[in-house]
């Protein structure tokens, strides 16, 4: 067994040895680009699984070891990994966990530590955590991030981006049930082994490549449009995309005839990036960090440009606009150095999706999330003044919120959609 | 053809039928007591001779009624688009509704952008709420509507919650207040949660509609509503059909978008529906077998105290009495604690004629016999039953619990006591108390939430527990708070579950609410070895079984679970009489309570601007106790100023600022968030500048309400709340420009990992003049600061005054340097008087509290004078920011990232070094940073060997239990330090 190994801090190391034997148990968020993350860390010798467990038990296993005011994906994503450590048949021994930090001023740049408290409590001390984030904070022998390795992750968040933006425009509307789905995980496979085998996988030109063809298969899917509600999803991040923390919002939506809308994760990183620029621009401060911010900038826009080109293609899509413009649109909303959690990018993300036609938005955060009092809520009041006909509900998440309750204001939500679509149906 | 509306909402189900005139043939509204599926069928069934082979369309509506429509595959309309849709026909010319549901408020704005808008989830309970009131009052419905049209005066009761608005309400009705003033401002309540919460600034004008079941039987609500709306009766509508008229929208629906279907058809779909049991989140049965409960009930029956002959004792005799929230508690024992006489019941809103009708009783069944030698009373009531009837001794209910469970088990180590309204939980070390948990508003009433449920479906509570016993399947309704559960409740009867099932549902969230966020435990190794329970909920077999299996141990409850506290108080009585050899209580003789009389009177002092509301409780013969007090004034003496109290200091030291020569304007400065500790920075750089500065007023609860409307969102802190309303104050104050700048960065005191403010604090400016709409009316200044890095701050500062007011860059620089200076200063201004005090306090030989919060929380509208309080009991008081700079950073379990928030680690880390100070941590409600802060500062003073007293404050204003809190860290802080002098 491995010999456990702690630094200066005090802090349990992941060794090289660990990484040969142990199984690194990676969260659930983002159904297709997490699936996709999993088979990049196996690629590059982890053996790494996505955590899928229902949700109850989950909850019940984070009340008990998280502190219960704590924001609900930290009690999610701890209870989670307690779950499995304790019921899903591992050797805890012989498990890692894997946890992102991204260091900003939210309390979710606690949660690394909130687990660690956690695993204290439920007596596993003994099982390492691996904190994923590109700020060099917490290293671990047994872990290590090479360019390589960062760019096959974020080639993964604009594969994953795409293949969700254009299955939520073709799910709906397939004339051959499943069809979309199979789509998914047959270019989930394709994307995953061309990093494998292909030597040229990283090049502008072959991901061009990439992207234009899996637009077009997309678009090849036999379908009947119908006139439907389309609604936008928009918030933190976590109960944003995961079923998990919102109570699969999309499959609900999907089951009242809508055509869900999420906005890709890109965005977010490219925001995260642009969010060191700026702090420059405000604060001042050392010259490096705007320049590998705006690197890491560029690069995910150059990305970003060939993901739209590729949606382009077929004049049926809706086609996602660029960041710059998105950022553009917050202007007299929020400033930029808004940067905590979600930031400017919530009101630009519901700002975008009233832009382009999509004005029914369901806002989405944790019961009592803090930045999301301004960057959310905060901001509907003056969209809404703005813009009349944006049609909003903020929903809370939590333990104790209840799905009955989200679901019959999300209806009333659809009830003005469907009046508005319909401008006759309401004399 | 007829067109039947279906609306089943949280307690009703309301049916309507429409001919094809659209007339109503028939209409029906009833309480559905959880059977919602069995009513619906029941009531249609009933329709079945005029309905029998026609054909109909049918359209279910409301909140509850979604689940029957998914069951029965019947259409839903939701419920406020069903209400627009008959308003729009029955009601024209409406400009806005007001609906209010058993559990949902609703408003639609019809003229001028229609407009819906529904209370969020924090924010349920209207109907439900005032049945919760009325039960906590012992009156029906009818009765409190009745008596609130008789009411004199109002008092403020928060609104947000059903939960923080009992807490209010409590202590009124334990003071004495008028009953008929406390239901009108029940009522008054819910309009202002109607108003502030959905309306949020969007004025309620015009023909107003109002509907829903409370507000078309409630006269007084009624009342309320058009005084508080200044609505003439041609404008404030309340029509004959409030009460189905949403049903009645739902028929019209039916008739232009149903489908059309036989009755047969439709009853057996419903039928079927009702048959059906989707309860997805169930738990494990609380017993399998009878047996299994039969050796559980006769392990429990053990725990008894020492039985004798009551009717033939004769000699001494000890009374202790709790005069707990909602129920009173008395016992009479003997002086080996044999019980005499014991009494438990609801104090129905008045304690003192509770006491005082079984004392008579006590002399009246013992006469002679027996001789009352001592007496004690405890619990929220204490002072009023103390001066009401001359008892010998008071004591604080921690004390009494201890002392009554050590009765049952010597070696108790942990003791959890579940009451009606509070939860209390303390470790017992050493033969003293260690630790106290005490809940926190969103525990609170959980035990009494079972027993109002209980009788709101028509049982008795005994009767209710014994029918969770068996359940099979029992629900899981979350463990939040009594809101949620409710909430939960709506959902599993969508789904149908039954009586049982949820009655097993409640006593398990309730004992998860108590183990996982009262007192924070995994594991029951945590908690102790020798652990009693007790409380009334105890007494329930069902929540003492989910405690049992939840932590996977054995505890002991006393068969007298429920009047442990009298029971302390009686045996701490006879300690004591037995210690001063007291020869006879005090206690009013059978004589005089003859000529006993009560009667309260409610006023406000006007001796500072507290204006607390003081009861006036006469006992006859003159003798008079004045409850509702901050501070000794009112009683005639003088306010203590020999106490030293740092929040005291530094407020009126910051409240000093402000002012300077106007020679290039006014700029106005609230007085809010992380301002407080900026502000001599600010106003020093303004006033260099040639401004004169002007300060926000000092906060109360009407500042507040004038800025409530323009609050996004219920959920976030108080004190960021309080903002909008001292902008509304600084533009009221006609100044040219409001400044309140972002800072997402605060000054890096190299205590931690980073140093940000939190993300209110940092933001904030941004939802202000996002939602302020009177902003526009002047200049408002919020731009990104970066006080970190003092010589980019000057660049940026500058170039930003030369922008906006065309000052030279040179000028605001050299300002921001004396700006700088002016904060250095402050800091090391409260640091010296902190030092200065805490060496006073050592010569005078009194104790030190560090008040630790943030530095926003010196605010007294945001502390209710806690301070005052705690200074009352003669204990100094210093801050956290003045003394953490004496030691070094602490290591830390959590990410130390925020300046105010390190300050707090350091603060406790200092604090285990000095003997003679204790820390008590204020927590904003809300607060989502001191959900990482409160673990952690907790776990440094444990480590250290001092006890963690936490007080979560917010808009209420609930100083009776947080004095309770205060009492008892002194109790132990007292046992303590006796046992120190022992060895």
């Amino acid at each position: 067994m491995a010999e456990l190994v702690y630094d200066k801090t005090g802090r349990l190391l992941f060794t090289e040895e660990m990484r040969r034997e142990y199984t690194v148990l990676i969260p659930q968020m983002l159904p297709i680009h997490f699936k996709m993350l999993e088979k990049v860390f196996r690629m590059r010798g982890y053996n790494a699984v996505m955590l899928n467990v229902s949700w109850r038990d989950i909850v019940s296993e984070g009340l008990k070891y998280v502190h219960n005011d704590t924001c609900y994906p930290a009690l999610l994503v701890i209870g989670q990994m307690i779950h499995t450590i304790k019921y899903g048949g591992y050797d805890p021994h012989k498990v890692a966990l894997l946890i992102t930090q991204t260091g900003g001023g939210c309390r979710a740049s606690n949660y690394i530590y909130l687990l660690r408290k956690a695993l204290a409590r439920a007596g596993y001390e003994y099982i390492p955590i691996i904190s994923l984030n590109v700020s060099g904070m917490e290293k671990n022998p047994g872990f290590s991030l090479d360019l390589k390795f960062i760019r096959q992750m974020l080639y993964g968040v604009i594969y994953g981006d795409i293949i969700m933006n254009l299955a939520n425009q073709v799910r709906p509307y397939e004339i051959h049930e499943g069809q979309t789905d199979a789509l998914i995980d047959s270019w989930v496979d394709r994307l995953v082994k061309d990093f494998e085998v292909n030597k040229h996988s990283f090049r502008r030109a072959h991901i061009r490549e990439q992207l234009n063809s899996i637009s077009d298969e997309f678009a090849a899917i036999p379908v009947h449009r119908t006139q439907k509600i389309k609604v936008g999803v928009v918030g933190e991040i976590y109960v944003k995309y995961s079923p998990l923390g919102n109570n699969e919002l999309e499959a609900f939506l999907r089951a009242e005839d809508c055509e869900v809308i999420v906005p890709g994760l890109l965005d977010f990183v490219i925001f995260k990036a642009d969010n060191r620029v700026v702090d420059h621009y405000l604060y001042g401060g050392h010259r490096f960090t705007k320049i590998a911010g705006g690197f890491i900038q560029s690069m995910c826009l150059d990305l970003q440009q060939d993901l739209i080109a590729a949606i382009s293609r077929h004049s049926e899509f809706r086609v996602p606009c660029t960041f710059m413009h998105l950022k553009s649109l917050v202007e007299g909303y929020l400033g930029y150095g808004n940067k905590m959690g979600e930031g400017w990018l919530l009101p630009g993300e519901m700002l975008e999706l009233i832009d382009s036609g999509v004005a029914n938005i369901v806002c989405t955060q944790p019961f009592g999330c803090l930045p999301n009092h301004v960057a959310g809520k905060g901001m509907i009041r003056r969209i809404k003044q703005n813009i009349p006909h944006a049609n909003i509900v903020a929903i809370d998440y939590d333990p104790g919120a209840t799905r009955i309750n989200q679901e019959n204001r999300i209806k009333l939500m659809l009830a003005n959609a469907r009046m508005a679509m319909k401008p006759s149906a309401a004399e | 053809m007829t067109h039947i509306g279906i609306d089943i909402g949280s307690t009703t189900v309301k049916v309507v039928l429409l001919d094809d005139m659209e007339q109503v043939t028939y209409q029906t509204y009833e309480r559905h007591r959880s059977q919602v599926r069995e009513k619906t069928s029941e009531i249609l069934k009933t329709l079945e001779p005029q309905l029998r082979g026609q054909l109909v369309r049918v359209a279910i509506t409301g909140s509850a009624g979604l689940g029957v429509a998914n069951a029965s595959q019947l259409d839903f309309v939701q419920e406020v688009f069903a209400t627009a849709g008959a308003v729009e026909k029955w009601q024209p010319g409406t400009d806005v509704v007001v609906e209010l549901g058993g559990e949902d408020a609703k408003i639609i704005f019809l003229t001028g952008g229609l407009e819906e808008r529904m209370n969020g989830s924090c924010a349920g309970g209207t109907g439900a709420f005032i049945d919760q009131m009325a039960t906590l009052l012992n009156v029906t419905v009818e009765q409190l509507d009745e008596m609130s049209l008789r009411s004199e005066k109002l008092y403020s009761i928060a609104s947000r919650c059903g939960v923080f608005a009992k807490t209010d309400i409590q202590p009124l009705l334990n003071q004495g207040a008028r009953k008929e003033d406390v239901a009108a401002s029940i009522f008054q309540a819910v309009v202002d949660q109607t108003i502030a919460g959905l309306a949020q600034g969007r004025e309620i004008k015009g023909r107003v509609l109002f509907l829903g079941g409370p507000l078309y039987f409630l006269k007084g609500l009624q009342k309320r509503f058009s005084e508080t709306l200044r609505l003439s009766p041609d404008q404030a509508i309340f029509p004959e059909n409030a009460d189905v008229f949403v049903a009645i929208g739902a028929a019209l629906y039916a008739k232009s978008n149903g489908r059309e279907m036989t009755f047969e058809d439709l009853l057996k779909r419903i039928e079927t529906a009702s048959s059906q049991k989707s309860t997805t989140n169930t738990l494990a049965p609380l017993f399998a077998t009878r047996e299994e409960y039969d050796a559980f009930a006769k392990r429990h029956a053990e725990d008894h105290p020492p039985q004798l002959d009551v009717s033939a004792y004769k000699g001494s005799a000890y009374l202790g009495v709790d005069a707990g929230s909602t129920t009173t508690k008395l016992v009479l024992i003997t002086e080996d604690g044999g019980i005499l006489y014991s009494y438990y019941a609801s104090n129905k809103g008045n304690p003192v004629a509770v006491v005082e009708e079984q004392l008579k009783e006590i002399y009246h069944r013992f006469g002679e016999r027996v001789q009352i030698m001592g007496s004690a009373v405890t619990g929220y009531g204490e002072d009023l039953i103390k001066n009401a009837f001359s008892l010998d001794a008071g004591l604080v209910e921690t004390i009494a619990h201890y002392r009554a469970a050590q009765h049952f088990n010597p070696d108790v180590d942990f003791i959890i006591d579940i009451g009606g309204q509070d939860m209390k939980c303390f470790k017992i070390r050493d033969g003293a108390i260690d630790s106290i948990l005490l809940n926190e508003a969103c525990s609170s009433g959980c035990g009494s939430f079972i027993e109002t449920f209980a009788r709101a479906l028509g049982y008795e509570i005994e009767e209710f527990a014994k029918l969770g016993l068996f359940a099979e399947k029992p629900v899981d309704l979350g463990s939040r708070c009594t809101v949620f559960m409710n909430s939960s409740v709506k959902q599993a009867q969508k789904e149908g579950a039954g009586v049982e099932d949820i009655s097993a549902g409640l006593s398990m969230s309730i004992v998860k609410n108590a183990i996982y966020k009262v007192i924070r435990a995994a594991d029951p190794k945590e908690l102790g070895e020798h652990i009693v329970v007790q409380g009334g909920t105890f007494l329930n077999d069902a929540v003492l079984r989910s405690f049992e299996t939840e932590l996977g141990t054995q505890v002991v409850r006393p068969t007298i679970a429920g009047i442990m506290g009298a029971y302390g108080a009686a045996l701490y009585a006879r300690d004591t009489a037995k210690r001063t050899g007291a020869k006879s209580s005090t206690i009013l003789d059978q004589a005089a309570l003859e000529t006993f009389s009560y009667s309260a009177k409610s006023t406000s002092c006007g001796l500072c601007g507290n204006h607390c509301h003081l009861t006036v409780n006469s006992f006859g013969n003159g003798r008079r106790y004045i409850s509702g007090n901050r501070c000794e004034r009112p009683l005639g003496k003088e306010k203590r100023q020999d106490v030293d109290d740092l929040f005291s200091w530094k407020y009126e030291y910051l409240r000093s600022l402000g002012g300077g020569e106007n020679r290039r304007g006014r700029v106005g400065i609230p007085m809010v968030l992380n301002l407080y500790e900026m502000l001599p920075f600010w106003t020093t750089l303004f006033q260099s500048l040639g401004y004169e500065v002007v300060l926000s007023p000092e906060s109360d609860r009407k500042l507040y309400a004038q800025g409530q409307y323009t609050i996004p969102s219920d959920t976030v802190c108080y004190p960021a709340k309080l903002a909008h309303g001292h902008i509304e104050k600084l533009l009221d104050a006609k100044v040219d420009v409001i400044f309140y700048p972002c800072l997402p960065y605060n000054v890096d005191e190299k205590r931690g990992d980073n140093h940000y403010n939190c993300p209110v604090v940092a933001y904030y400016p941004e939802l202000l003049a996002a939602n302020v709409g009177r902003l526009a009316e002047t200049t408002y200044w919020a731009p990104y600061c970066g006080i970190h890095r003092p010589h980019d701050f000057a660049k940026r500062m500058a170039a930003f005054m030369e922008e906006n007011a065309g000052i030279p860059k040179a000028e605001t620089k050299s300002a921001v340097k004396a700006a700088y200076r002016a904060y250095e200063e402050y800091r090391a201004l409260v640091k010296k008087a902190g030092i200065n005090m805490i060496e006073r306090a050592r010569k005078d030989g009194r104790r030190i509290i560090v008040l630790s919060g943030r530095p926003y929380h010196i605010d007294p509208e945001i502390n209710h004078g806690i301070h005052e309080m705690i200074a009352s009991f003669g204990l100094t008081i210093v801050t956290e920011d003045a003394v953490s700079d004496l030691v070094a950073a602490p290591s830390v379990k959590v990410l130390n990232q925020w300046t105010y928030h390190s300050r707090l680690y350091s603060a406790a880390s200092y604090v285990t070094t000095q003997p003679d100070m204790e820390l008590v941590q204020l927590v904003s409600f809300g607060c989502g940073i001191d959900a990482i802060t409160t673990d952690e500062v907790r776990r440094i003073l444990e480590t250290g060997g001092k006890l963690y007293t936490q007080l979560k404050i917010d808009e209420i204003n609930n100083l009776g239990a947080i004095r309770i809190r205060i009492r008892s860290l002194l109790a132990a802080m007292d046992a303590r330090l006796e046992m120190k002098e022992a060895i």
